[in-house]
């Protein structure tokens, strides 16, 4: 029954990567000129166009230029940068490395922060600590990523001078040296994620606290703390994971303006300037790789929430 | 009485107890308004009342412990001499549990459903230091035993969803005697129950109750079954008490107004000849409506099937100015059979004709002449009228919609009809949410009304109402009958109501009707081996009445495993204690008629004389 | 066992006893201090939104240094609020008044961010309803392409249609619209579904009640509330997305001033830290945050009155 559920939500999240990737591929036969006009210009003739055509596939029709396409995405060819002629897979590979370092310093960071201050909000609804976690967090998930950033550079790197304010990392620095350079896009991210998963940390864990079984517990005498870490935090933890996996997700649309704010040569950094120059193979690759990372986080908080559920992991 | 040194002290003694609602920013409205009473030891105490009587939030009380919003104003409780509205946090803790435990009405709710039951049973014995972790097993086995559950040794290793609600009523109870608490505080622990399961539940409490000798506060709004387990009852109204003394005393003599207003709105144990049954006038025309054969379900197989089957070969007739009573326990299909007929869930096989012609099965295709003569009465008052219109808005829409009535005609129709089911006008221009439950269902009933039908479809309407005012509906539906001439289905659990209303009556056993007749036939023997139980279970206003039946019970019925839909076979065959083995599991019984000529069957492989019809004894 | 003695309380004597009431009646919506602040502030940027062009002291677009110096491109202190000239906030990097352009801005980003949550909503509640009320093939086709739209998440979404079309204001409110239309249908949907198998619902099928009566008498009316509330959370998220995209470069483009481009234009301005020309940058900022935070308040407030039901389904 629960693995019955799970593998319907594992076909699910692979149809919904397919639809993705069809819509991307979709944006090149939308567009008027196709990718050899716009590499060779107005000015290219017919002979060198159409020889170019031939080269990259585009004479043939639009099915077989996508099974194309997905192959060589699969086997990590992305194809050329409309920009400059260099492979999309070498401009990736430069930058693929720097994102995925700073995402997970994040989590890391992000996911016990929030669980811990999420439960300690929980604990005392209404008290002064929940107080101040609710209403600052309120706050944080109300306005924009780049608000928190230019107030972290304004206070901390211009007027206190204690962080540098570009994140430029030359490969060659010690790891210590590195979190240090990423001081301020880590910690911009954190406290956008974290406010998100604090809330609904918190909120998950009050949603069960309110349920009649955690009043009988209350009512057979078991201390708070057993209350909320066996009654309550068991049933609770199927959301979490779930709020979790989420804003994970989130973490991926937080990564394009923090890497732009602080001109970190990562990904989404690449991808943005892609956009600006319009140059669409970079961003279709670029884009294909946050969704598919999007899609399969989801996919991840929803086996969460179905295999902790009690009821379908012990079946009658 | 004269040497108290000799008498135990109290186990609980309430004096004067307050609890108010301190809503947000409105002055305090009081809940509880100084209540009195005392608990021996041993003794268990019935606090009585209808909703809102404050009886749930008194009997929390004996906890220390009130409901979010409610606080303490004045009083005290005192639990061994301790004041629960006054000890340490710390203290409370040690007393819940150890001291004084708690039973709620819902079992299924309180149970975690993440942890096992054998951890929840013995938690609190354990935390509070009382019982080792071994000893504290083997006391709720002990317990299990007694309480008569199914597999002792191995229950507590599940979850709560995978045993069935009365087992985990029993086993709520087991949580709570587990560290032999001096007060049991019991809050309507069986009202969610089936008849049949109330009474093994019922049983198993008192039996715990006895030897384990704890006092008990417990409390309900069903007079019939504190008479069977207390021994002091206290009446409340409105926070307030009306009366208290001895379970025989309020029983046999009550002495305030309340409380024999409260006695004469128990409906009398169901027998023949309750009702003014008119099944005796057959008027041998067209019935009002009837249903032939009809099979039903949910969800849709390849094969035109419902996946679900609910309803299985149903016959019912319904003759013009007469109520069927259809009854039976949840998931019998009863409701299921008032949607057929009115067309919300489309029969698979079978049909439903009105006044002779066949109707189509869904609604959506149905004539509108046709809808305006069928209609359907909602259980849930509360959730059958839209929030957001007033009850003229809904009682005039029918009108609207089949009888083109408009303007100033229409809210003069509208105010007759509130007339009719005894509102004042004025509620046509209020809310529903203005109004209260039984007032509610008057409107509930009335729109229905408004549609001037032949047949009112009435699914369970008094069951979500405190007693007083469900006689109260049931006077004025019969009202209604005599002053319109609607047929009436009336969809009920509760067979008292059905007897003293229906002319006719259809029991409904799994999705097949294993029994039907007139009231008094069906009433009286010969019975159909569910009937007899079902009539059984219905618990006397009189005290001593369920070790009574506890005696001859055993001959009537297994313990109940809940209901099986079969394909083949007898449903009842599970249950039956006069089942033949090889037959009833395997072949699908035959329709007997018996003798009377009043049209009253029975579907059964047992012969009508061996099932106590005419001169027949009791069967062995 | 004791004999016990009956106590019986004064009996009035009479016969009727009203049935007791299930709750307390509840109270009227009334906003705390906290909302009504909020009201207020909010309030003043639909006022700004609206006549801001009659109130600003200048034009988004004049350069209010340039008649003072006229070399505005290379002398650093323009970036001060410079006391020859009546900025009270300062000039930008190319010496626009700054508070003239946060007026101005006003109406392009609370105008784009409103006109792209109404359709949002239109577009969402008519389908979301129809995909409640409608029969199970209609439910599915919408749910899937509504799950596709929401497997990009948004801002992906964002960079990818604005690099194949690039960037204007009407394709930024039909963008911003798609993306939250998708939510909202989810949210329509839902409420729709609870509605739809309510008994009072059941009583209109059962009476023969068309579609449209169901929808517009019966579900509606019953969804209006919860779906205002979050029109209000909705629009947050709307700024935030508009506002984001322009930060990146890809939302309003210049010279039409918007709070989102304006914190990108005067990005260089914090080096210079408070006493230089950080505030063209920062108050932009704390306009958006200002807005978006009195909007979340109100929501808050009102949702804690409803018992935090409501807050519970918008998560
Ligand atoms: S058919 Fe058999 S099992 Fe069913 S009720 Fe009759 S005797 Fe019992």
């Amino acid at each position: 029954m629960m693995w019955n559920m799970v593998l319907r939500r594992i076909g699910v999240g692979i149809v919904l990567l397919w639809v993705v990737s069809v819509l991307i591929f979709a944006l090149t036969q939308i567009l008027p000129g196709d990718a050899a006009q716009i590499r060779l210009g107005q000015q290219a003739t017919p002979e060198s166009l159409a020889a170019l055509r031939k080269d990259l596939g585009l004479d043939k029709p639009w099915y077989i230029q996508y099974v194309t396409w997905i192959g060589n995405l699969i086997t990590g060819d992305l194809g050329i940068s409309n920009a400059g002629g260099a492979t999309i897979s070498s401009l990736i590979g430069n930058r693929i490395g720097n994102t995925v370092f700073m995402t997970a310093i994040v989590t890391l960071i992000a996911v016990p922060l929030s669980v811990v201050l999420g439960l300690l909000a929980a604990m005392y609804p209404g008290r002064l600590l929940d107080r101040i976690i609710t209403s600052g967090t309120l706050g944080l998930i109300a306005v924009p990523d780049f608000f928190v950033a230019i107030f972290l550079i304004l206070f901390l790197a211009v007027q206190l001078g204690l962080v540098p304010a570009v994140s430029y990392l030359s490969g060659t620095e010690s790891f210590w040296k590195s979190i240090y350079v990423l001081a301020l896009p880590i910690g911009t991210l954190v406290i956008v994620v974290s406010a998100q998963m604090i809330r609904m940390t918190r909120a998950g864990i009050l949603n069960v606290m309110s349920s009649p079984y955690i009043e009988m517990a209350i009512l057979k005498g078991v201390p708070r703390k057993r209350i909320i870490l066996r009654h309550a935090l068991f049933n609770a933890i199927g959301p979490i994971v779930n709020v979790i996996a989420l804003n994970l997700a989130y973490l991926v649309s937080g990564v394009v303006v923090i890497e732009t704010i602080f001109a970190y040569p990562g990904l989404a950094k690449l991808m943005v300037d892609g956009v600006q120059t319009r140059d669409i193979p970079l961003v279709q690759a670029c884009g294909m790789i946050f969704c598919s990372t999007y899609v399969v986080l989801i996919l991840i908080a929803d086996i969460a929430s179905i295999m902790s559920n009690p009821r379908l992991r012990h079946p009658k | 009485m004269t040497d108290t040194s000799n008498e135990p002290a109290n186990v609980l003694e309430v004096h004067d107890l307050m609890i108010e609602a301190r809503p947000h920013g409105a002055p305090p409205i009081p809940i509880v308004k100084g209540v009195s009473f005392d608990v021996k030891p041993g003794q268990v105490v019935a606090l009585i009342g209808e909703s809102g009587s404050g009886k749930t939030t008194i009997s929390l009380a004996a906890l220390g412990y009130t409901k979010p919003g409610l606080h303490f104003s004045g009083g005290e409780v005192l639990l061994q001499g301790e004041d629960m509205e006054l000890v340490s946090d710390e203290r409370k803790r040690q007393l819940r549990g150890e001291n004084v435990a708690y039973l709620a009405q819902s079992a299924a709710a309180t149970f975690n459903p993440a942890l096992k039951i054998g951890e929840q049973v013995t938690e609190s014995a354990v935390l509070h230091g009382a019982m080792t972790q071994e000893a504290a097993t083997q006391r709720a086995e002990e317990l299990y035993r007694a309480l008569e559950l199914p597999d002792p040794d191995r229950i507590g290793g599940r979850y709560p969803h995978q045993v069935s609600g009365g087992q985990l009523q029993r086993l709520m109870a087991a949580m709570a005697l587990v560290s032999r608490p001096s007060l049991l505080v019991l809050d309507e622990p069986t009202t969610a129950l089936d008849v049949t399961t109330q009474i093994e539940v019922l049983k198993a409490f008192k039996k715990v109750i006895q030897e384990e000798g704890s006092a008990a506060i417990y409390v309900t709004h069903d007079l019939a079954v504190v008479a069977q387990i207390a021994d002091h009852i206290v009446v409340l109204y409105g926070g307030k008490v009306m009366e208290q003394g001895s379970a025989e005393q309020i029983v046999t003599n009550p002495q305030h107004s309340y409380t024999k207003r409260l006695m004469a709105a128990v409906r009398p144990s169901p027998v023949a000849g309750l009702g003014d049954s008119m099944a005796g006038d057959h008027l041998r025309d067209v019935p009002a409506l009837e249903v032939r054969d009809v099979t039903a379900g949910y969800g849709k197989g390849a094969d035109g099937k419902p996946l679900i089957t609910v309803l299985r070969d149903v016959n019912v007739t319904i003759e013009r100015g007469h109520v069927v009573g259809i009854i039976g326990e949840s998931g019998c299909g009863k409701s299921t059979l008032a949607r057929v007929m009115a067309g919300l869930l489309p029969a698979s096989e079978g049909e439903v004709l009105l006044d002779g012609h066949a109707l189509p099965p869904s609604v959506k295709e149905r004539k509108r002449e046709d809808l305006q003569l069928v209609q359907f009465v909602f259980q849930m008052a509360d959730t059958a009228l839209n929030p957001k219109q007033r009850i003229g808005d809904i009682i005039g829409r029918p009108l609207q919609f089949y009888h083109n009535v408009h303007g100033r005609e229409l809210r003069e129709e509208v105010r007759r009809i509130l007339d009719l089911v005894e509102l004042p006008a004025v509620f046509a221009d209020r809310f529903p949410a203005e109004l209260s439950g039984g007032q509610k269902q008057r409107v509930n009933l009335a729109r229905a009304l408004a549609a001037r039908p032949e047949v009112l479809l009435c699914d369970e309407v008094t069951s979500a109402l405190d007693t007083i005012v469900g006689a109260n509906v049931i006077e004025l539906l019969k009202n209604l009958r005599d002053k319109t001439g609607v047929s009436f289905v009336f969809i009920s659990h509760d067979l008292s109501t059905v007897a003293s209303f229906a002319d006719e009556v259809v029991v409904l056993y799994a999705g097949r009707v294993v029994e039907k007749g007139p009231v008094d036939q069906v009433l009286s023997p010969p019975f159909h081996p569910y009937t007899r139980l079902l009539i059984a279970s219905v618990p006397e206003l009189r005290v001593g009445w369920l070790e009574e039946t506890m005696q001859t019970r055993e001959a009537l019925a297994g313990i109940a495993r809940g209901v099986t839909l079969t394909d083949v076979g007898c449903p009842f065959f599970d249950r039956c204690p006069v089942a033949i083995e090889g037959t009833c599991d395997k072949l699908t019984p035959p329709t007997r008629e018996d003798q009377s000529g009043h049209g009253h069957y029975i579907e059964c492989h047992r012969e009508v004389v061996e099932l106590g019809g005419a001169g027949a004894t009791a069967p062995a | 066992m004791s004999e016990q003695d009956t106590i019986v309380a004064e009996d009035a004597g009479r016969d009727v006893y009203d049935e007791l009431p299930d709750a307390p009646p509840k109270s009227r919506l009334r906003l705390s201090w906290v909302g009504k602040v909020s009201a207020a502030v909010v309030a003043l940027w639909i006022f700004l939104a609206l006549f801001g062009p009659w109130i600003a002291p200048y034009h988004e677009a004049f350069f209010i240094e340039e008649d003072a110096a006229g070399n505005y491109f290379d002398d650093p202190s323009f970036m001060l609020p410079d006391a020859s000239v009546s900025a009270y906030l300062g000039t930008d990097y190319l010496g626009r008044d700054v508070l003239s352009r946060i007026i101005w801005g006003a109406r392009t980003t609370i105008g784009i961010s409103f006109a792209a949550t109404l359709l949002a909503y239109f577009v969402g509640i008519t389908l979301g309803i129809a995909a409640a009320v409608a029969g199970r093939l209609t439910d599915a086709v919408l749910s899937r392409i509504v799950d596709a739209i929401l497997a990009f998440p948004n801002i992906m979404l964002g960079l990818i249609i604005i690099a194949a079309f690039g960037s204007s204001i009407p394709l930024l409110i039909g963008l911003a619209g798609l993306v939250y239309a998708a939510s909202v249908f989810r949210i329509a949907r839902a409420l729709g579904q609870d509605i739809m198998v309510q008994d009072f619902v059941e009583a209109a099928r059962a009476r023969g009640e068309g579609l449209w009566w169901i929808i517009t008498r019966e579900i509606l009316p019953n969804a209006a509330m919860p779906l205002a509330t979050d029109f209000g959370l909705r629009l947050v998220f709307v700024i935030l997305f508009i506002s984001s995209l322009s930060f990146l470069g890809l939302g309003v483009q210049p010279p039409i001033s918007d709070w989102g481009s304006m914190v990108r234009e005067n990005m260089q301005g914090l080096g210079n830290g408070l006493s230089g020309g950080a505030l063209a940058s920062i108050t932009p900022a704390i306009a958006i945050a200002t807005l978006t935070i009195a909007i979340n308040l109100i929501v808050d407030d009102i949702s804690a009155h409803a018992g935090g039901s409501l807050a519970k389904k918008m998560v």
